[in-house]
């Protein structure tokens, strides 16, 4: 059985899931039963000055019928008193030595920092996370991601919490900010002992159409909040990949983002993360997808051999390159597979409205064919294809040559003027405007239209 | 073994003849709605009839535009909700939809599009009016799906619609010939109060047009007539004893269950004769009429019946059993129906013959004739001018439903010779717009 156990910074936990910051991690009662259910770590709910909280606080995004696929809140951090945060996660640590406690932490002053780093330190906390993220409410009171937005206030808070703090200190980044590795070096100046990221993307989840107010409504109006849940993967996957890529930041990597089976959460970490956190999943079916999470990590360290997480924590790392360094000799073609073909001809209108005219429909036939000259092997086809491998991009150059943009910056022979001949789609085949008009007929016009006038003859398809 | 016991009350009856397509909730629809594909050209579209445009319509409800949902289904037809409910979707729309081909369950598209329809008819919802008056009348005799489809669509061209129906109720043969188990008798009416609320023709029930009279102040009164009129009886056989009590036809048998539900008995042991889908109704019925057994006689085999298989399915799911290469012979009895008479046959190169000697009594208490419908020749001959062909159908312009008589058009069972809801609805359409060409000229 291959090893899930991390030491993350010098925090270990059984294994690399942990609950984020959030609701779930409000209370002992809920880190008991998580760490009960089978989560290896918890970052507590984050603790600091008195807040007040509205109702509602939540708002989603669903697309056609999946609920959640995003995820918004105008939460703030903690409401409960210090006092019994600080109890109930010294009783945890009693209960789960093993397990990760970590204390996240939001103050103002340096006096602060120090008074609730020392107290959460006394309680068993095995570090701490700062909150430099959260992009509503507390901002304004120039916490959260004011303090992320700004890298030399971050620097100097570190400083601050370092001072003082005899347990790892991570910092937790906003990603409300257009370069990611600017507040992860500063936190690195700092002294922070590892980076955490993404918090949440301030947001507008959505509109009442009737009441004409964002959600979440309260009370007739809204405000912008924070963004999480599946939706976000992709940009919290970017992120933490500039950050591990980044020379200078070298800092361990708490990846969260979109994080909901073991899928996400391995992509996590070939892209540099070493623990992850998960909210929103939790939030939507509870602590119970943990055993999922665990015996799919599992399952896939047993198939490819990693004994333990290290060995796939930035694996991918190495092939993700700058766009200047791709071969671009590289040419995949699109591929149907008739016999699997269910006639749809998504990908016929998907390449003629939205690519490059490479798909025909002929006579007699629903299956759609590839026009070879034509394709540019953008995927789309095979992205809207609705069978499993019907459509499949096949490569078709030799595989012998390697040529990069930066290449031929080098050798000098990149476009340079407009209608350069060495310009990309010079050569490529496009129909005249016009041969556009009247096309649309081929979708077969609605019963209104089906009058006698002859409007509804099907053109043969040339 | 009878598969139900016999219904007493409504409440039983409705239990028996529960809907086989229920009604959709929000949820159901939006669950239902997010599987649709958006077929390009969609084969489903082609599939229909009536031409609805399918993944339009689906797209309005999965974006929660009900209404307009409601209105892509009718106006291609106006039978929207009706059509969803009964139309036999399996060989349709959802038979042609691509996801069979991936052995996933086709969208149920039916269902949707009654969903749709209903939230309008139940909110009242105007969607539709009364185009501009062009002055002119237009008197249709039928209000089935064909009269009904015929009147909206006129009225929607600006013309003063009159309906004249034999009978009380409006919608034909969907009031009172389509299984219970489709439809409800509230709920189409409830669609047909929909439509003339929407467009304002006038219908005159219980006012058959049966002489020539009639007919002739209709001729001097409308600019042009529209016949709706389907079929009629039940045909005879011409056997001997079909005169003897419990010995009725499919037809009327069912339109008495359609006005009178648990009221109306079965027997006990009931044939019912034919391999058509009035048959595989009439069987299907019988059984949850409480019937203790129900045979399916038909003269060929099996395989050789007119019915959709799905309809088979559902008969032998309530137990029904199939006698099949069996011609009957004789409806035996002493006053009451006491069996049926048959003669085995079998079918070689096509041709059914009879096999000699071969016969043999199947006693029975009732006996149910769903051997087709007569055409209404009689009263088609008052129309002076107007053809028939050989099978006793109206002939008429395909474009424009034009008969030979320039004054009258035709749509739906009488001109099709019997086919479904559906195609009554399209047609009607289609020959709505011939009416209007013929009298913008
Ligand atoms: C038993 C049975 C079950 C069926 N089940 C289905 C089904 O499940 N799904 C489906 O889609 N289709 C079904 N059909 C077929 C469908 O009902 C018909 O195709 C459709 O109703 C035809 O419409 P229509 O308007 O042409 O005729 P009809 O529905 O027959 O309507 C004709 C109307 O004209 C009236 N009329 C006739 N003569 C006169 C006159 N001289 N004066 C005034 N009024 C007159 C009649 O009373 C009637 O109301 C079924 C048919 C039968 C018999
Ligand atoms: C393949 C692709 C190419 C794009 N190219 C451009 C571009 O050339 N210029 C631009 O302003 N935005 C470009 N965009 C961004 C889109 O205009 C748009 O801002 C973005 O996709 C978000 O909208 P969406 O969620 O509807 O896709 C591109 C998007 C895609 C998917
Ligand atoms: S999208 Fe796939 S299934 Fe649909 S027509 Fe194209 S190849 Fe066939
Ligand atoms: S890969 Fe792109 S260009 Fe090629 S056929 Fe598919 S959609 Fe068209
Ligand atoms: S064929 Fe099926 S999936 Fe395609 S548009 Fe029609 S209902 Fe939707």
């Amino acid at each position: 059985m291959p090893d899930l156990s991390i030491n993350f910074a010098g925090i270990k936990s059984p294994n690399p899931f942990w609950l984020a910051s959030a609701p779930p991690t409000n209370s002992g009662y809920q880190v008991m039963k998580a760490f009960d259910a089978g989560w290896g770590g918890a970052v507590w709910k984050t603790m600091g000055v008195p807040v007040v909280n509205v109702s509602s606080r939540y708002g989603g995004v669903n697309y056609r019928d999946k609920r959640l696929v995003g995820f918004n809140n105008i939460e703030l951090i903690s409401d409960r008193p210090l006092a019994d945060n600080l109890r109930e996660i010294e009783e945890v640590k009693k209960r789960f030595p093993n397990h990760a406690v970590i204390a996240s932490l939001m103050v103002q002053s340096r006096q602060e920092w120090h008074d609730i780093v020392r107290q959460s330190q006394d309680a068993g906390a095995d570090g701490f996370e700062l909150n430099f993220g959260c992009p509503h409410g507390m901002c304004e009171r120039g916490m959260g991601s004011a303090v992320g937005q700004e890298p030399k206030v971050l620097q100097t808070i570190v400083e601050w919490v370092m001072e003082v703090a005899q347990k790892p200190v991570i910092v937790k980044l906003t990603p409300n900010i257009s370069d990611i590795t600017e507040p992860a070096l500063a936190a690195r100046r700092g002294g922070a002992d590892a980076i955490s990221l993404i918090n949440t993307i301030q947001s507008i989840v959505g509109v009442d159409i009737d009441n004409f107010a964002p959600y979440p409504v309260v009370d007739g109006k809204g405000t912008n909040g924070g963004y999480c849940g599946p939706a976000v993967k992709p940009i919290a996957l970017n992120m933490v990949k500039n950050c591990a890529q980044h020379p200078d930041i070298r800092l361990p990597i708490s990846g969260i983002g979109g994080i909901e089976n073991w899928r996400d959460a391995v992509e996590h970490m070939l892209l540099g993360a070493g623990s992850v956190q998960v909210c929103t999943a939790a939030m939507h079916f509870g602590f119970g997808i943990i055993r999922e999470m665990t015996s799919g990590l599992e399952q896939y360290m047993v198939e490819k051999g990693f004994e333990t997480i290290d060995q796939l924590v930035g694996k991918a790392l190495p092939n993700v390159l700058p766009w200047e360094d791709l071969n671009m000799k590289y040419k995949v073609t699109a591929n149907i597979h008739a016999e699997k073909c269910i006639g749809c001809q998504l990908c016929y209108t998907a390449c003629e409205d939205g690519a490059h005219q490479a798909i025909r429909l002929n006579a007699g036939t629903r299956v759609p064919e590839i026009i070879e000259e034509n394709c540019v092997g953008c995927n789309l086809c095979s992205l809207v294809c609705p069978v499993e491998q019907c459509i499949t991009m096949e490569r078709t150059d030799a595989g012998t040559q390697h040529l990069t943009w930066k290449g031929r910056t080098e050798a000098g022979d990149v476009p340079v003027e407009f209608n350069d001949e060495k310009a990309g789609g010079r050569h490529h085949w496009v129909p005249e405007p016009a041969a556009a008009l009247g096309k649309e007929r081929h979708k077969t016009l609605p019963g209104k239209a089906r009058v006698l006038n002859g409007e509804t003859e099907m053109p043969a398809e040339a | 073994m009878a598969e139900y016991s016999i219904p007493t009350t409504e409440q039983e009856f409705q239990l028996n003849f529960a809907q086989l397509k229920p009604h959709m909730n929000r949820t159901e629809a939006l669950y239902e709605s997010s599987r649709c594909l958006f077929c390009f050209d969609a084969p489903c579209i082609k599939a229909c009839p009536s031409g609805i445009d399918i993944p339009q319509f689906i797209r309005q409800i999965n974006s929660g535009n009900e209404t307009g949902a409601a209105r892509t289904i009718y106006e291609a037809n106006y039978f929207g909700n009706a059509c969803g409910k009964v139309c036999p979707t399996e060989v349709l729309c959802e038979g042609a939809c691509v996801y069979n081909l991936q052995d996933v369950k086709p969208i149920e598209i039916g269902r949707l599009q009654s969903y749709a329809t209903t939230q309008v008819i139940k909110s009242g919802k105007q969607l539709f009016g009364p185009g501009a008056a062009t002055g002119k009348s237009v008197a249709v005799i039928g209000a089935g799906p064909a009269g009904i489809s015929a009147a909206c669509e006129l009225r929607a061209l600006g013309y003063e619609v009159d309906v004249f129906e034999a009978k009380a109720q409006p919608s034909g043969l969907t009031v009172y010939g389509v299984a219970p188990y489709k439809i409800t008798n509230e709920e189409i009416l409830a669609e047909m109060a929909y439509l003339q609320a929407q467009f304002g023709y006038r219908v005159h029930f219980n006012s058959p047009i049966n002489s020539r009279e009639e007919l002739s102040k209709l001729e001097n009164e409308y600019d042009a007539i529209f016949l709706g009129i389907g079929l009629g009886k039940t045909s005879e056989l011409g056997l001997p004893g079909e005169d003897k009590i419990n010995c009725t036809g499919a037809v009327e048998f069912i339109a008495e269950l359609r006005q009178h539900h648990h009221e109306v008995a079965v027997g006990r042991k009931v044939i019912v004769l034919g391999g058509g889908n009035t048959a595989m109704d009439a069987a299907s019925e019988s059984s949850r009429l409480g019937a203790e057994q129900v045979i399916l006689a038909y003269r060929r085999a099996k395989d050789e019946m007119g019915a959709y298989g799905f309809e088979y399915d559902l008969a032998k799911g309530v137990g029904v059993k199939g006698l099949f290469n069996v011609a009957p012979v004789e409806i035996v009895g002493n006053g009451y129906v006491s069996g049926v008479k048959f003669i085995r046959t079998e079918t070689k190169d096509g041709k059914v013959s009879e096999i000699a000697g071969s016969e043999f009594v199947e006693p029975c208490d009732m006996v149910i004739k769903a051997t087709g419908q007569a055409k209404q020749t009689n009263f088609l001959s008052l129309i002076p001018g107007l053809k028939l062909d050989g099978k006793g159908r109206i002939i008429a312009n395909a474009h424009t439903g034009q008969t030979t008589n320039p004054k009258y058009f035709a749509s739906g069972d009488a001109w099709n010779g019997g086919a479904e809801v559906v195609n009554a609805a399209a047609e009607a359409k289609l020959t709505a717009r011939g009416i209007h060409a013929y009298l913008s000229k």
